[in-house]
């Protein structure tokens, strides 16, 4: 029933026993402890656990771990490690988006797969790459001014 | 940016995430311990005046937060009240939640450890920054001691005291053993707002830096070594109880570790969520329904609407009401608002270790000290034997005024020696709430020369705060119930508040983000729209006629209509609706422009709300306050409804369960005002004002005067009117 899986995970490999249907989410948290990738609905309606599949932004709620053997998988705790995810996190607090923040490592994950694939997105381009995440604490007016702030990338 | 808070504390001590999981996976493959504990209140070698300051010798300065982190950004708010005072160093503040203790923390205005009611810094405004001035003066009177001067010939600033007339100065970490020799002053001065540094300024938030990179710890996040998770599926129909459980084929699933029975629930533990979902899954329940079986939604609003045909407790009556509605012109009106779910991001959790003698509890919650209480009762131990640790909330919105899912998991963790997180799934979550109670609201008014004469409001629904806090359940009225009715803002010279309990059929009723107010202030601003109409009046000019005493209201009426662009022409089938509220002490004014198709969807253009709070502790937090406000109440004007079917909730996930998304979302200004009045609450006043506003917006934009929520799209296709 359990079988050796090998992952890339935040560019290290992982190997651990897991049953093949598990999703990749309750890998992240039951099993390698790697919290910052939130459990919001198991349906994938709502965006919290959101994470990268080689760039992609993709739901781990309901994506088999045997689905993403040998890909590399990027979390919150590394996003930052992305120029498109440092970026955006820097934005973040920049524009004092977060509120309760469980939602928000979702928000991240997807906004920065965003930028890094459309760097001066549009309305419509925020629209649909960050309609898929929820905020129940309503900081959307927020998180679309930091896409925006972000992607006009001032760095430093 | 410097580490702010020990809200991350075991990140610290792995020396980073990265270092720790590596370390964790080259070890026997389990998860990495996080093992978050409420951090001991040490004050050995600190100055530690009170409950609420510990300054160490390095002048490190601690912050204990009396009330929860749910988003709100209470503990940047509190700590730069308490810093205000304190005049301590802004860059060297750090956050530490509290322990449960009514008597060092407890809420002023409930005598209990509750965040609730958007009273946080109302209520703890004037002690804490008593507090932070008695630990300024004691840190004072030690330098001055030292230096052989008069304390008042001394000064303080950013975590320093000066001796202005010699340029001696010492920091706080230099004081702290001094200070803490001082007899505190008995009548410590406070500061004149004017001379505020911290607050009134638009502070970074402590609790954001870790909320962007993974490592801000909410209570789901919580591992423990040995620590297995359990999945809970509750007797789907409230009050029924477990039956016959054949649990042959979910011991089988890979993980599961067992399988616990309780009265109204079963649990399969696992080596991980994923183990004892599946478990579960593969679970034959069968429940003893009970005669709950038979309730439908139908039951609970025939019930409601008969109840609410009986007299009331009267909460407030002024002038003679039978003698006003004798005469002008008459008007009547009952407004209904349904069952809501909290769904807050963070779906409902608790991790419990039970031992022989003791109890220990991650989790996180608005009422610490009742979930240690309670958690004592269901593991039959004394209080003191209860340690609760508390965590940043995903969301609280009144969930976490419950402690019942910290009560189960205690239950559930009786059965075995080792912790056990309990995660509810999301569906888990929707169908056993304690629910936003149904209300129906009905006005009768008379209209005398354009202004409203005679106003008889009786509210029936749930009397939540009967059941949460008895004592406050006085002379059959429910002070929450009626809030923002026997308050609402207009000078009416007849004015009359009834209320009626009416507990709904089987569903469990609780306090939801907006509490009271949000089905006052959604009936009061809806007839008022209906009268003014029926005066043939502007809306706002309608409002005015009845403002004029209450100038704070009319400020904000007055630029909200600017900042709007009331009264500017608009494209067909697109409307402007405002909305004014008295609720939780704060003056605001809101504007929603919407536009409705042909079939009756809705399109939210624009929002405009104006905010008088008073002193805004931290004027980006408001304005974001309201911003998320906004979009809670409209989320739930547009989709919110919880329906019961033979006993059980309807809905189930996000999908029929709807949320606003960023795509729905209209462009949100607020705006707020300079004051120099005591702060008012901000935390759930948006919510209230999104409702009633579109409701408005529609009713300019279609004609049809709605009186229900959420909003029926049926009733506004093109070509109907009200």
């Amino acid at each position: 029933m359990h079988m050796a899986t090998t992952l890339s995970i935040n560019g290290e490999t992982k190997s651990f026993d897991a049953p093949p249907d598990m999703p990749l989410l309750w890998v992240l948290r039951d099993i390698l402890g790697m919290t910052g990738t939130k459990f919001g609905c198991g349906i994938a309606q709502c965006g919290a656990c959101t994470v990268h599949i080689d760039g992609k932004a993709v739901r781990s709620c309901v994506l088999p771990v045997s689905a993403v053997e040998n890909r590399n998988v990027t979390t919150i705790e590394h996003v930052g490690s992305t120029p498109a995810g440092a970026k955006v996190q820097k934005a973040w607090l920049e524009a004092e988006v977060i509120q309760c923040g469980y939602c928000q490592s979702g928000q991240i994950m997807a906004a920065a797969a965003l930028l890094a694939a459309t760097p001066n997105p549009d309305d419509s381009d925020i629209d649909a790459a960050m309609a898929g995440n929820i905020c129940r604490c309503g900081t959307y007016v927020r998180i679309r001014e930091a896409i925006k702030q972000a992607a006009n990338g001032r760095q430093s | 940016m410097n580490a702010r808070n020990s809200l991350s504390r075991r990140s610290l001590l792995t020396g980073g995430l990265a270092g720790g999981f590596l370390l964790a996976f080259h070890l026997p493959l389990r998860a990495a311990i996080n093992e978050p504990v409420q951090p001991l209140d040490n004050t050995q070698g600190k100055f530690a005046p009170n409950a609420f300051i510990r300054i160490d010798e390095t002048g490190r300065t601690v912050l204990i937060m009396p009330q929860v982190e749910m988003g709100q950004g209470t503990y940047t708010s509190i700590s730069a009240v308490l810093a205000e005072e304190l005049d301590a160093d802004w860059s060297k503040v750090e956050v530490q939640h509290a322990p449960p203790n009514d008597k060092l923390y407890g809420n002023p205005t409930f005598g209990l450890q509750v965040t609730g009611n958007s009273n946080s810094i109302r209520a703890w405004w004037l002690p804490l920054r008593k507090a932070g001035a008695t630990a300024r003066a004691m840190l004072v009177q030690a330098a001055a001691a030292q230096w052989g001067v008069e304390p008042a010939s001394c000064s303080a600033s950013k975590g320093e005291v000066a001796h202005d007339a010699s340029g001696r100065k010492l920091g706080y970490g230099e004081l702290a053993l001094a200070a803490q020799a001082q007899t505190p002053p008995k009548d410590v001065a406070i500061k004149d707002p004017k001379d505020f540094v911290l607050i009134g300024q638009p502070l970074k938030r402590l609790d954001t830096p870790d909320k962007v990179n993974g490592k801000a710890l909410y209570g789901i996040d919580a591992i423990l070594p040995g620590m297995k998770i359990a999945a809970i599926a509750n007797c789907p129909v409230f009050g029924g109880k477990v039956g016959k459980v054949d649990d042959s084929a979910a011991t089988k699933v890979a993980g599961v570790r067992k399988v616990v029975v309780l009265d109204d629930a079963v649990a399969v533990i696992g080596d991980h969520m994923w183990a004892a979902k599946k478990g579960l899954e593969a679970l034959k329940i069968e429940w003893n329904e009970g005669s709950n079986a038979e309730i439908s939604t139908k039951d609970i609003w025939d019930d409601l609407r008969k109840a609410s045909q009986k007299d009331g407790a009267i909460a407030r009556s002024d002038g003679d009401i039978a003698k006003a509605l004798a005469s002008g012109d008459k008007f009547e009106a009952a407004y209904e608002l349904p069952f809501l779910a909290h769904a807050s991001m963070e779906p409902i959790n608790a991790t419990v270790h039970v031992k022989p003698d003791s109890c220990e509890i991650w989790t996180g919650t608005q009422i610490m000290t009742r979930v240690q209480s309670e958690a004592a009762k269901a593991a039959g131990l004394p209080v003191d034997k209860v340690i609760v640790n508390n965590h940043l909330l995903g969301g609280g919105f009144g969930r976490k005024l419950e402690p019942d899912m910290v009560v189960a998991a205690v239950k559930i963790a009786k059965q075995v020696d080792y912790p056990v997180k309990v995660v509810w799934t999301r569906e888990e979550d929707i169908q056993h709430d304690v629910y936003r109670p149904v209300y129906r609201d009905q006005i009768t008014a008379s209209l005398v020369d354009g202004k409203v004469s005679g106003w008889k409001y009786k509210v029936a629904g749930s009397a939540v705060l009967a059941r949460w806090l008895p004592p406050a359940f006085q002379k059959g009225i429910d002070i929450d119930a009626v809030d923002a009715a026997v308050d609402a803002p207009y000078d009416f010279a007849n004015f009359h508040v009834e209320y009626v309990r009416a507990e709904p059929l089987s569903v469990p009723t609780g306090f939801w983000r907006g509490v009271g107010p949000n089905n006052n202030v959604f009936a009061v601003e809806c007839a008022m729209d209906e009268l003014a109409r029926k005066a043939g009046k502007d809306p706002i000019e309608f409002r005015k006629s009845m403002l004029t005493k209450n100038p704070r209201m009319l400020a904000v009426l007055d630029q909200v209509a600017e900042k709007s662009g009331w009264g500017q022409p608009l494209p067909p089938r697109v409307g402007r609706g405002v909305c004014v509220q008295p609720s939780f002490a704060s003056f605001i004014a809101t504007v929603v422009e919407a536009e409705i198709d042909d079939i009756g969807e809705i399109t939210l253009r624009r929002v405009t709300s104006v905010v008088d709070t008073g002193i805004a502790v931290n004027p980006d937090t408001v304005k974001a306050q309201i911003e998320g406000g906004l979009i809670f109440g409209l989320t739930a004007a547009l989709y919110g409804e919880i329906t019961i079917d033979k006993g059980r909730v309807q809905q189930s996930n996000f999908h029929d369960y709807r949320m606003m998304r960023i795509n729905e979302t209209p462009k949100i200004e607020v705006i707020v005002v300079k004051s120099g009045e005591a702060p008012g609450g901000i935390g759930e006043a948006g919510v209230n004002a999104g409702p009633p506003a579109l409701r408005n917006a529609i009713y300019a934009a279609t004609g049809v005067a709605l009186r229900r929520l959420p909003i029926d799209r049926k009733l506004l296709a093109a070509g109907k009117k009200a």
